[in-house]
């Protein structure tokens, strides 16, 4: 009798933990495509801080690293759509076509693309961050400290999110300083320390004095530190690889946003959407201003940092030229967002062309 | 323009650094190859003694036990290699194959504990006559003793193939081991000394790259260069000078297409990025291109198993 009971009050707790553990876990489960590894600490590891935000509001969350932009991407969305996961982040701009494809065929499945612009379908949804204002942020800060006039940056790819982050660099370092030049690298690479530090070397001795990079590792930010020169991290806060030259990061700040899908999936009021948050939504995230930058650089800085959160500031207002003297944008006038997703032309004070 | 001299005793710099990993690997792989074995496990051995490299210096906090330990990484995963081909004879291609994709997976399951940390910094030799001479200095020194070894190890792999008895040795078991074997040498044991020598040498490059030349810890950071590293010593046909030569047009081509994009010359960048691997090909079948001398230096029992009936 009396193990009967204890029998029978184990398996009624028992049932009852998993009710409380299903009711908490909210049976969604939410998967993420990554197209690096999550210790890269840039790009792949600032989503996966994302999902981790997603885990610690108490949905289940899986992930998938390394995986190419070609035909494997079609074989994980199909893998994951089929194995019960109810929302699917894919990470990287080469995933756009498989998800679009890949959503066609699971109309149950929501789909959300990280900096692409194709919704073929009502369950694909895509989101992106304005990196460019941040990218403002560091041009205000390489114009005014720049003492060689010489801003090296170290580029991944021709696509427009690379340009738009070129330009708006490229402006606001004018804007205070006139005499400036970007000198251009193409890595071709996302994430190779090796070539992504040679590139950074030879921009070094090439006479620049600080230098920006639109790629993914902590390589760049190290040779500047070994030469002496200043640099920006990029994406996740590079300042303990880099103490001395490393004046700021811009942060990608997915968090907020995984969290809000999921829940929105979970209480059945997903819809498709276009969303393109920046410094005022909190989706970017400038790291703390080092002790370097001169204090008065630092309130203007801070004032910038305001001003294009509330919208005050357009990190592109005319008149804008580009590199032959066509005028872009006229004075007076920003770019609106169709020009700022299919940018494919430098401005003026960018040396070289856009490789084809 | 005017070229400043400085300058281009700067790029030169840059070429020999980003050399060092290419000239230690292939130097490792040519004695493996003289002895008759082909390892294509290059890539994996690098990237253990990478993660290897890395791990030690972190949790011991020495370099010296970082890099010593890197190289018996190598020398222990390269012992599974020389197990594998020579007491079970298998297949040195497929076997060599296996080895990196291990390699590769093993040090990214290890790596998972140090992505983010920050390396330290390694001592270099002769930082006072950094600012000495113009041009010569910065090329001579304020280096780190792995670069030194790197740019010596050529000379002595060619002068101990070349010049001593146990070169001899090797380069007999290479040729025709059974020859070598009814002469009383013991195949298998050089072969297996010649397999673990070339896997320190591999785990040595891995800790240049993970220590020395981007000083932190990052899944798959060797990047190809083992595969680089092995078409080196082809293609240098088995001439450890001629992989310094390779080795110097290589990084040289990587690094001279960065500075002419920040020169801004108009040259497609996809061409100038290609450009390393042509051109590397190109000269070195064309320095290599006597025959008689290629028959010489090429092992011929190159990948063929060895077993002694008794």
């Amino acid at each position: 009798m009396h193990k009967i009971f204890t029998r029978s009050l184990v398996s009624s707790l028992v049932f009852l933990f998993t009710l409380t553990v299903s009711a908490v876990a909210k049976d969604v489960k939410a998967a993420f495509v990554y197209i690096g590894p999550t210790g890269d600490h840039g790009w792949t590891y600032q989503h996966d801080v994302g999902r981790k935000a997603v885990e610690a509001a108490g949905y289940k969350t899986t992930y998938v690293e390394g995986v190419p932009e070609s035909a494997d991407a079609e074989r994980v969305l199909r893998q994951l759509a089929n194995s019960g996961h109810d929302v699917i982040f894919t990470t990287s701009f080469g995933y756009m076509n498989p998800t679009n494809k890949v959503a066609k065929e699971f109309p149950n499945v929501k789909f959300e693309h990280a900096t692409g612009y194709k919704r073929e379908h009502p369950n694909v949804s895509t989101y992106a961050a304005r990196f460019y204002e941040g990218r403002a942020i560091l041009g205000t800060i390489a114009g005014s400290m720049t003492k060689s006039n010489v801003i090296g940056y170290v580029a991944s790819f021709p696509i427009p999110e690379v340009i738009r982050g070129i330009n708006s660099f490229t402006l606001a370092a004018q804007k205070v300083n006139p005499n400036i030049k970007t000198k251009i690298v193409w890595a071709f690479t996302w994430y190779d320390p090796g070539k992504e530090s040679e590139a950074a070397k030879a921009l070094i001795d090439q006479g620049a004095d600080i230098i920006a990079q639109h790629t993914d590792s902590t390589a760049i930010v190290q040779i500047a530190e070994k030469a002496g020169v200043y640099a920006f991290g990029q994406a996740s806060d590079m300042d303990k690889f880099a103490p001395k030259a490393v004046l700021t990061s811009v942060e990608n700040n997915w968090g907020p946003y995984y969290v809000d899908r999921v829940k929105a999936v979970a209480n059945g009021t997903w819809s498709q959407k276009d969303t393109w948050h920046g410094i005022g939504d909190g989706m970017v995230v400038i790291s703390d201003l080092d002790s370097a930058i001169p204090s008065d650089l630092q309130a203007k800085v801070k004032k910038l940092q305001a001003d294009l959160a509330s919208g005050k500031v357009h990190a592109f207002t005319g008149p804008i030229y580009d590199q032959k003297g066509g005028l872009m944008v006229a004075e007076g006038k920003t770019a609106d967002d169709g020009m700022l997703a299919g940018m494919m032309t430098y401005v003026k004070g960018v040396e070289g062309d856009i490789p084809k | 323009m005017i070229i400043d001299i400085n300058f281009v005793g700067l790029i030169i710099t840059s070429i020999m650094a980003s050399a060092v990993p290419l000239i230690l690997a292939s130097c490792g792989e040519l004695i493996t190859e003289r002895s008759g074995v082909l390892n294509l496990g290059v890539e994996g051995m690098m990237i253990i003694g990478a993660i290897s490299g890395f791990a030690l210096m972190t949790v011991t906090g020495s370099l010296f036990i970082a890099v010593v330990g890197a190289m018996i990484a190598g020398v222990l995963i390269s012992t599974i290699f020389a197990f594998l081909t020579q007491t079970l004879i298998t297949n040195h291609v497929a076997t060599g194959l296996a080895l990196t994709i291990f390699g590769i997976g093993i040090s990214a399951m290890i790596g998972k504990n140090f992505v983010g940390i920050p390396g330290k910094e390694f001592p270099v030799l002769f930082k006072s006559l950094k600012d000495t001479i113009p041009f010569l200095s910065p090329i001579l020194f304020g280096h780190s003793i792995v670069f030194y070894f790197a740019f010596t190890l050529p000379f002595f792999t060619n002068y101990f193939l070349k010049k001593t008895k146990l070169g001899l040795i090797v380069r007999a078991v290479g040729d025709s081991p059974e020859s070598a074997s009814n002469q009383g040498i013991n195949v298998k044991l050089v072969r297996y000394s010649c397999i673990l020598y070339g896997g320190a040498m591999c785990g040595l490059a891995g800790a240049y790259l993970s220590m020395i030349y981007t000083p932190q810890w990052i899944e798959n950071m060797t990047g190809g260069r083992g595969w680089i590293a092995l078409a080196l010593v082809v293609f240098s046909t088995w001439n450890p000078i001629k992989i310094l030569i390779g080795a110097m047009i290589f990084g040289g081509l990587t690094i001279i297409q960065f500075h002419m994009q920040a020169m801004g010359v108009r040259i497609p960048v996809q061409f100038l990025t290609a450009l390393p691997y042509i051109v590397t090909i190109v000269v070195l079948v064309v320095i290599s291109r006597d025959s008689r001398k290629i028959r010489l230096s090429t092992p011929s029992s190159l990948g063929k198993s060895f077993y002694k009936d008794n």
